[in-house]
Parts: C-alpha cells; structure tokens; sequence
C-alpha cells in the first residue's frame, strides 16, 4: 500500500471515533444536572421567560431532534453562545487557542533543553554514578505535580524576585515571551523526565554502531563524534517520542494554564466548569478530542514517513 | 510469570522504594501518633504562623496545623493513587484478555471503544465527569476508572495474542480445558508482567492527577485535608506564608518518588525474569 492511500484509510478511520465521540460529549453534557436555561437567565427568570428560553434552546425537543440539532449546528460551526462571556464559543476557543499553541511551543523547547545533555552524557557513560543520578533525578521529576513545581517556580522568580510576571502574559511580544518562560520549564520538566530515558537507550544503542567506530577509526575528535554521529542518530526516535507527547501536554495545559493565569483553552475548560457555562465546557471537550485525534494522527504518519520499516497496513 | 521468590537480592530501587511506601503508609495509617493537632480545628489566635516548635509546618489562613493537615491527607492520598489504578487494572486485564483471546467481533468491539476513549485527553474526561457529579471523592475515583482501564486492555492484549499460540497453550486446548481455565491458568500468569509494570508508574500518575484535580478544585473538597487541595489554599499567600504550598509538595513528591522507584526495581526483576 502507498503512502498516500495510507493517509486516506487513517483519515478515514478517524471520522467514525470523532463521531462517537460527539454523541458520548453530547450526552454527558445533557447529563449535568440543572436547567441550562435557568443558568442563563439567573434565579429570577419568570417562567414564561424560562419556557421561551427552552424552546429558543431547543430544550423542549427530544433528545433524538436536540442531538439532530446539534450536529447539524456543529457541521455548519456553530457550537452555541457561551453563557458568561455571551460570544460564539467558536471565536473564544479561535481566541485561546493560540495561546494553548505557544505555551506547547514553550514547553517542546524546554524539555527538549532539559533532555538533551543529561540523556547523552547517562547513555556515554552507562551504569556509572552520571547515570545513575540522572536517572533518580528523571524519576524524581516524573513524581513531581506540576501545579506544585509551577507554584514553587511563581514563589522564587515572580514573588521573590520581580523576573516574571505572577499571572497572565501581558499583551505585547515581550511580555507574550516572558510570560511563557515559567509555564513551558514547569511543563517541560516533566516531558524531560521520559525524554531522558529515551534519548539515553537510544545513546547506548547509537554509540558501539559501526559507522561510529568508523568515524573513530577516521580520527574523528570525540567532540565531532558525539555531536554529528552519536547525538544527532540518537534524537530521532526521541523526537518522534516528543511528537508524541503533544498530546499529553494538551491535557496538561489545563494545570499549567490555571496555575499561571494564562488565557488558553485549558483554562477556558476549567472556568467553563466554575461556572457551569456548558456550551463553552462542550466546545473546548470537542475541540480536545479533534485536537488529539489530529496530533495522534500526524505523528502516525510522520513517522511512517520518517521509518520505512513501518509497515503500512 | 512474577518470581519473586527466585530473585533472592531485592535491587536497590526496589529497596529503597519500599522504605519510602512502608514509611509513608505507616503515616496513612496511624496519622494520630505523630500529631496532636486535629487537622480541620480552626484556631483563630494562631492564623499563618512561621514553622516554629510548636507547629512544625506553620499554620494556614484559618489557623490549622499544616503537619497535621499533611500528615492526615497521606490516607486520602495513597488511596486515591491505588485505587485509581487497583479497578481499572482488573476491568482492563480481563477486557484484554477477553479481546485478544477469542478475536473476531468480541475483539474489534473492545478495541473501537478503546480507539475512542483515546481521543479523550487525560484530564479532560476527567474534568467532564466531575461536571455531572457532584465535585468529590466519588466522582474523582468515577472519572479515573473511566480514564485508565484501556491502557491495561491494550497492553494485555497485545501480550495475549502472542502467547495465546504458545505450545502449552495449545497443549491445554487438546487436553480439552474450558476457556476459562485457559485464560486463567495458562494465558493470565505469562502476561500480566508488562501490566504491572505500567501499574506502578501509573499509580504515581493517578495520585498526581487526583492531587491536581483537587488543587482545581475538582477533586477532594476542603476542610477535608488532601494534598492538592492543601496547595490550592496556600496559593493566595505564595509571599507572605510559603509553608503552606511547599510542605504538601514535599510528601507528594516523596510519595511519587517512593512509587516509581518500585516501578523501576519491578521492572527490572520482572524483564530479567523473562530474560
């Protein structure tokens, strides 16, 4: 099978699992309790005021014509109007999401930062006391909340210390950059914690190889030999790794982004939450799930692309 | 197959992994003999008070012991963390092993419900959960079982359709056993090693996202003492009384620590067993 008709049979896969998806989403945003109307017009509402509300809403329909509904709204975009913002959910979620993309941006260029050296210098010298510090110390991130480090990290540099800001990321470039610093070490540190152990079997596996010892026998120095022979082999599968966990950092955007008052989607689901507003709470869910079913899909291709050895079926 | 018994020098993680738990559950269970303090007692004279002798981690915005509230949330806790996992570990397994032993439309059924809870990020159902149930206890542990039982249903899987041709698999099957003694005796045993493995490490996941729901507010609720929560509350006085964020913290991390190490010592025993 080619490539191209590869891509297609997976595209094609995704489709019925986003459509399952949407009717689970669909049902469980219907099994919340409370009145969606009464959240909207408040306590006071009247009850002629309430019932025109439903019927406007749909509310009065069966759950077989609302999901119609639904899903004929969310083919033409339309994911309603969010209760306590009163805009489209659409242009909220177009509105964060930008900021959800670069804190993911932030967070691949630290863990990658974080990685590189201790899991090259863990896999050069294997099972000695290098290793096995780097090797507690990636166990020791892995058990570490990142709400907690992000809150230890707010305390020293923004509290502290006046480097960055408590909350938020201001609204010129600058402040976009340095209000991403924080957040991305908090959500790369963990990312870092698998990179490691990666990067460092990969290491072990890349530095005996022949063409190694050929650039060794060439007189190569071990400088050049580590950087252009050994690391450079040795990051491909981790960044195929790293694509990976994009997926993982989306969720974890939602931690990250509450605890440093960054505006992005993540944040956006847990206010929805606070504040019952449920278009936007069913709006940010579909969006996570066509999100990751997108990244899971690209990486699958990428690296089918990358490694000529996956079979494509 | 798990042989403990065989493996006569316990590995260093493994050793100090099991201090740390041992120590740690020690501190679960009898949380009364290291302090004196009630954990949700308000006492309005001694509101955000520096660590000092007499309350050794300081105390919070109503006056609470924190050494007590930390130590009294290390039950909540460690709790969330296995039971999280001990439930979908056996719905998962037995899922897995139903799939990948008879196949056929059984099988594609289990898999396209996995396919779609994969689509579902982590938190995110988790979070959608909490919104129909009441915040709590309850539904945290409701939204974690929902979350983790395909990981454990995708592993065994894949582990039971390799073994499953096996030559003393084949031989039960000549010998006329049912399936179920089948799948319990011959199949269960060589493939659950991969399973608790990935157990281990994800009981350090559930403890830290059943903390991180908490610290959102959608997880364990106050007075009761938990962790997370117990940081959620400091956070409005990250400069003025610090003791409050970090001291948590610390016994998640150790907690955390404490349960990886395990994972790494049991994977290493268990590979070697293979080997």
């Amino acid at each position: 099978m080619d490539l191209l008709s590869y891509i297609l049979k997976r595209v094609l896969q995704i489709i019925p699992v986003f459509i399952i998806a949407t009717i689970l989403i669909f049902f469980l945003m219907r099994l919340i309790p409370g009145d969606p109307a009464l959240v909207m017009l408040g306590e006071k509402a009247t009850p002629e005021s309430l019932a025109l509300l439903r019927s406007k809403m749909g509310l009065d329909q069966s759950y077989f014509t609302q999901f119609y509904l639904f899903f004929k709204n969310l083919i033409c975009f339309d994911l309603g109007t969010s209760i306590k913002y009163k805009e489209p959910v659409l242009l909220l979620l177009g509105d964060k999401l930008m900021t959800t993309v670069w804190l993911i941006i932030s967070s691949l260029f630290f863990s990658l930062l974080f990685s590189i050296i201790p899991g090259y210098y863990s896999g050069i010298h294997k099972d000695k006391p290098v290793d096995y510090i780097f090797r507690l110390l990636s166990l020791l991130s892995l058990a570490t909340p990142a709400f907690w480090i992000g809150l230890v990290l707010l305390t020293l540099f923004s509290v502290q210390v006046n480097w960055f800001p408590v909350s938020g990321w201001g609204n010129t470039f600058e402040e976009h950059i340095l209000g991403l610093i924080l957040p991305g070490i908090t959500q790369g540190i963990g990312v870092a914690a698998v990179l490691i152990r990666n990067l460092r079997n990969n290491v072990i596996d890349v530095k005996d190889s022949d063409y190694v010892n050929y650039a060794r026998s060439k007189g190569l120095s071990n400088f050049q030999i580590g950087i252009h022979h050994i690391l450079r082999n040795a990051l491909i599968p981790t960044t195929t790794l790293l694509s990976m966990r994009i997926a993982t950092m989306l969720s974890g955007s939602i931690v990250v982004e509450t605890v440093f008052g960054l505006p992005g989607i993540g944040a956006l689901l847990v206010n929805g939450i606070y504040a019952r507003d449920y278009p936007v709470v069913q709006g940010v869910v579909l969006l996570f799930v066509l999100l990751v079913m997108v990244i899971n899909l690209a990486t699958d291709i990428i690296y089918s692309f990358l490694d000529p050895r996956v079979k494509l079926s | 197959m798990i042989k403990l018994k065989k493996c006569k020098q316990l590995n260093p993680s493994l050793l100090a992994g099991l201090t740390i738990i041992i120590v740690i559950s020690v501190l679960a269970f009898i949380p009364g003999a290291f302090t004196h303090y009630n954990p949700t007692d308000i006492a309005s004279d001694s509101i955000l008070k520096a660590p000092s002798d007499l309350h050794l981690f300081g105390t919070d915005n109503f006056g609470r012991d924190i050494f007590s509230r930390v130590i009294y949330a290390t039950r909540i806790d460690v709790m969330i963390g296995i039971f999280s996992v001990l439930i979908p570990f056996i719905i998962g397994t037995t899922l897995g092993l139903i799939s990948g032993y008879y196949g056929g439309k059984i099988d594609s059924l289990i898999m396209r419900t996995v396919d779609i809870f994969m689509a579902f990020p982590y938190m995110v159902l988790a979070i959608a959960i909490v919104a129909i149930e009441q915040a709590g206890l309850w539904a945290l542990f409701l939204s974690m079982w929902l979350v983790s039982w395909k990981e454990y249903a995708r592993l065994i899987r894949s582990e039971v359709l390799v073994v499953k041709n096996a030559e003393y698999v084949e031989a039960a099957k000549v010998l006329a056993y049912s399936d179920f003694r089948i799948i319990t005796r011959s199949i269960l045993p060589n493939v659950l090693s991969s399973a608790i493995i990935y157990a281990a490490s994800d009981v350090v996941m559930c403890m830290l996202s059943g903390a991180a729901m908490s610290y959102l507010g959608l997880g364990v609720q106050a007075p009761t003492p938990e962790w997370g929560a117990i940081i959620s509350g400091g956070k409005a006085f990250l400069s003025t009384a610090w003791w409050i964020t970090i001291f948590p913290g610390i016994f998640l991390v150790v907690t955390g620590f404490g349960f990886s190490l395990i994972g790494d010592g049991l994977s290493d025993i268990l590979r070697k067993g293979r080997a």
